[in-house]
C-alpha cells in the first residue's frame, strides 16, 4: 500500500512537472535583463503556437518578422521603438495575435509604405490593444483575411499629405473586422482599397489630415456606430457597391473643401440613422444610384445634401433636416430621386387634417442654391436681404428649380 | 457745434425714441441669447438684423429728425452761429444717440451672458463697429437728402428709395451682372462691387469672421485673401470711413449754399 501511494505521488509529480515543462516550452518571456532580451531572436527561437510575453521595458528593434503562428503579448505596455529606421512588425503567418504593445517611431520613407504593423497574406490574425505613435502607416493589412483589428489607439502627427501615411489600411483584404479603434492625426484614418466584406464598427476617427474613412473599390462593406470628427475632408466613399452605413456620426468637418461624407460612384447602398452635424456639406453625392437615405439627421450644416449630376433612383425618407443653410442643392433640372416624409425645419406649411403630415409640399431646393451652382461667385450674396426675397418668391412659385423636386408628405413634427 | 450736438442728443433722449430704439435692441439681445445660449451663434442672427435694420432706421430717423426740427434750425440760423456747426451738431446728435442705443442695447445683454469670457468678443465688436458705421453713413445720407428736398414726401421717398437701392436693388443688379458675365473671371469685379456698397461690405466683413465663411468656398477664399489681411481690413475700414465722410462733406456743402 505504502509503495502504491509513493507511486501515485511520483506519477502525479511527473504529470505536474511535464505540464510545467510543456508550459515552459510554449511561453517565452522577453525582458531587458532576461536571457531573451530581443523580440526578434525570441521569435526565431519559438516554435509554432507559442506565446511570447514581453515584459515592461523599451526594445529598440525594427523589421520584426513574425513568420509562425504566435501570440505576442505585452505586459504593462512595453515600448517597441523602431528608431525611425523602417517597419516594425511584419506578420506573414496565419493565426498571429499581437496584443498590448506600445509601438513607436516608424521610419518615414518616400519609396516604401512603412507600417508599424504589416500583415501580409495571412488569415485569422488578431491585433488588439496596441498603441501606435510617431508613425508613418499604422496597421497595414495586405491581402489578408478573416482577421480582427480591435481596440487599438493610433496617434500620428501628420502635417503634410505627401509624407504621412494612413492609420489603418486594408488592401485586397476580405472579411476583416475593424472595431473600437481610435485613429487620429494620420493622413486617412481608415483606408480601404479592393477590400470586400469588411465590418467597421465603433471606431473614432478624428483630426486626420485628409479623410476619416476612405473607401475605394471595396464592396459589401458595413460601417456603423463610428464617429468621424474634424477630418480634413470628412469621409469619402468612392467606386464601391453594396455599402451599408448606419448610425455613424459625422461632425465638424468644416472648411472650404470639407464634407461630412463624399459619395462618388456608389451604387445600391444604404445610409441610415446617421447624424451629420456642423459640416460644410453634409453629403456630397456624385454619380450615385439606388441609394436609400433614411432616418438620418442633418443638423446645422452649410449644405445638408449636395447633388452633383447623374444621381438616379435614390430615395430620401424620414430624415430630419434641421437648421441647414441649404437643405438640398441640385445642379440639374431633372430629378429622378424621391423625397418623402422628411422633417424640414424651414417648412412653413400647415396641417389642417392633423395627420402629422403637411398639406403643402415642401420644396427643399432654394433658388439661391440653384444660382450658386450655376455661378459660384454669387455665393457672396449669402445672407443678403435680396436673396431672402427671391428665395421666398421662388418658393411660392418655382420657375428655375426642378418643379417635381418636392417632398409631398413633409412631417410636421421632428422625427424622434 | 458741441452745444448743438448736446442739445440734439438730449432732445432725442427726451423724446423717448432713443429709449424705444435702445429697448428694442436690449430685448432683441436678451431674447436671442435666451433662445440659444451660444454667443457666437447669436452674433450671426444679429448680423442679419443689423444689416437690414440699422440702415433703415438710420435713414428714416435722419429724415424725420431733420424735417421735424426745421423750425428750430431756422431759429438757430438767425443767430450768429456758423451754419456748418448747426447741421454738423444736429447730425452728430442724431447719429451719436442712435449708435449709443445700439451699443448699449446689444452690449448689455451680451456682457451679462458672458461675452467677455467668450472668444466671440472680437466678432461682436466688429458687429458693433460696422453697425455704428452704418448708422453714421445712413443718417448722413438721409440728412443730405432732406436738406436737398423741401418737400417732405419727396424727401422721405428718396430716403426710402436710397435704402431700398443699397439694401436690395444693388444686390439684384450685382447678381444679374454676375450671371450675365459668368463666362468671365469675376473675382475682382465681385470684390469691388462688394466694397462699393456699405451694406454688402459690412455683411462680408462680418461673415468672413464667422465659421459660416467656409460656405463661401473658393470665392470666399479670394475674399478672405483680401479682407482677411490687415491691409484688406484697413482698406474696408477706410471705405466705410469714406462712406461716412462723403455725406458729411455733402451736408456741409449743401448747408453753406442753401437759401432758407
Amino acid at each position: 500500500m505504502k509503495i502504491k501511494k509513493e507511486h501515485i505521488k511520483f506519477i502525479l509529480g511527473c504529470i505536474l512537472l511535464m505540464g510545467f515543462q510543456i508550459g515552459m516550452a510554449n511561453t517565452w518571456t522577453v525582458c531587458a535583463t532576461c536571457e531573451n532580451n530581443s523580440i526578434k531572436e525570441t521569435i526565431a527561437r519559438a516554435t509554432d503556437h507559442d506565446t511570447i510575453r514581453i515584459e515592461k521595458g523599451t526594445y529598440k528593434e525594427f523589421e520584426i518578422l513574425v513568420d509562425k503562428p504566435l501570440v505576442i503579448k505585452g505586459i504593462g505596455y512595453p515600448i517597441v521603438d523602431g528608431e525611425k529606421k523602417g517597419e516594425i512588425f511584419k506578420i506573414t503567418s496565419d493565426n498571429v495575435t499581437l496584443d498590448g504593445l506600445f509601438v513607436i517611431n516608424v521610419g518615414v520613407s518616400y519609396t516604401k509604405d512603412n507600417a508599424a504593423i504589416r500583415v501580409v497574406q495571412s488569415k485569422n490574425f488578431l491585433i488588439q490593444n496596441m498603441v501606435l505613435e510617431q508613425l508613418f502607416f499604422g496597421i497595414y493589412l495586405e491581402k489578408s483575411s478573416h482577421g480582427k483589428v480591435y481596440h487599438n489607439r493610433i496617434i500620428g502627427q501628420a502635417v503634410d499629405e505627401y509624407n504621412s501615411g494612413n492609420g489603418i489600411q486594408l488592401w485586397y483584404s476580405t472579411d476583416v473586422e475593424v472595431s473600437k479603434n481610435h485613429v487620429q492625426g494620420t493622413r486617412d484614418g481608415i483606408y480601404l482599397e479592393f477590400s470586400d466584406r469588411i465590418t467597421i464598427t465603433d471606431n473614432t476617427s478624428v483630426d486626420n489630415l485628409r479623410y476619416g474613412l476612405h473607401f475605394m473599390f471595396s464592396n459589401n462593406d458595413v460601417y456603423s456606430n463610428n464617429t468621424f470628427e474634424n477630418n480634413g475632408a470628412g469621409v469619402a466613399v468612392m467606386f464601391s457597391k453594396f455599402i451599408t452605413m448606419k448610425d455613424n456620426t459625422f461632425q465638424k468637418n468644416w472648411g472650404t473643401a470639407a464634407y461630412g461624407m463624399l459619395l462618388k460612384e456608389i451604387n445600391d447602398a444604404e445610409i441610415s440613422g446617421n447624424t451629420f452635424e456642423e459640416n460644410t456639406i453634409g453629403i456630397n453625392i456624385e454619380g450615385s444610384n439606388r441609394i436609400q437615405y433614411h432616418n438620418n439627421d442633418f443638423i446645422n450644416n452649410g449644405w445638408a445634401i449636395r447633388v452633383i449630376g447623374a444621381c438616379y433612383t435614390n430615395s430620401f425618407t424620414g430624415n430630419n433636416f434641421l437648421y441647414n443653410s441649404f437643405d438640398i442643392s441640385y445642379n440639374s433640372k431633372l430629378n429622378d430621386n424621391v423625397f418623402e416624409g422628411n422633417f424640414w425645419s424651414s417648412y412653413t406649411g400647415y396641417d389642417l387634417d392633423k395627420d402629422g403630415v403637411g398639406d403643402v409640399p415642401y420644396r427643399p431646393v432654394k433658388l439661391f442654391s440653384y444660382i450658386v451652382n450655376r455661378t459660384p461667385e454669387t455665393i457672396v450674396l449669402l445672407r443678403s436681404l435680396f436673396m431672402d426675397i427671391i428665395d421666398f418668391s421662388e418658393r411660392v412659385s418655382p420657375v428655375f428649380t426642378p418643379d417635381e423636386l418636392k417632398d409631398i408628405r413633409p412631417l410636421m413634427k421632428i422625427r424622434p | 457745434m458741441l452745444k448743438i450736438l448736446k442739445y440734439s442728443f438730449y432732445d432725442l433722449i427726451r423724446s423717448r425714441w432713443s429709449y424705444v430704439y435702445f429697448l428694442f435692441y436690449l430685448a432683441l439681445g436678451f431674447v436671442l441669447l435666451f433662445l440659444n445660449n451660444d454667443v457666437s451663434k447669436a452674433v450671426i442672427t444679429l448680423m442679419n438684423v443689423i444689416i437690414v435694420l440699422i440702415p433703415l432706421i438710420g435713414t428714416i430717423f435722419g429724415v424725420m429728425y431733420y424735417y421735424n426740427s426745421r423750425e428750430f434750425t431756422e431759429l438757430l440760423l438767425a443767430q450768429p452761429i456758423n451754419r456748418r456747426s448747426i447741421f454738423m451738431g444736429q447730425y452728430f446728435g442724431v447719429a451719436g444717440s442712435l449708435t449709443m442705443s445700439l451699443v448699449l442695447g446689444l452690449g448689455i445683454p451680451f456682457v451679462l451672458y458672458g461675452l467677455l469670457r467668450s472668444n466671440a468678443i472680437f466678432d461682436f465688436s466688429l458687429l458693433l463697429v460696422t453697425g455704428a458705421f452704418l448708422t453714421f453713413i445712413f443718417v448722413g445720407l438721409s440728412f443730405v437728402i432732406a436738406i436737398s428736398n423741401e418737400n417732405k414726401i419727396k424727401g422721405f421717398g428718396y430716403a426710402v428709395l436710397l435704402w431700398l437701392f443699397l439694401a436690395v436693388v444693388y444686390d439684384g443688379l450685382f447678381l444679374m451682372s454676375l450671371i450675365v458675365f459668368e463666362e468671365y473671371p469675376l473675382d475682382t469685379f465681385s470684390l469691388v462691387a462688394t466694397a462699393l456698397n456699405p451694406i454688402d461690405l459690412s455683411r462680408i466683413l462680418i461673415l468672413l469672421k464667422l465659421d459660416i465663411s467656409a460656405l463661401l468656398g473658393y470665392t470666399g477664399a479670394i475674399f478672405k485673401k483680401f479682407f482677411g489681411t490687415d491691409l484688406g481690413f484697413l482698406v474696408s475700414m477706410a471705405i466705410l470711413l469714406l462712406w461716412t465722410v462723403l455725406p458729411i462733406l455733402g451736408l456741409g456743402h449743401k448747408a453753406k449754399r442753401k437759401d432758407f
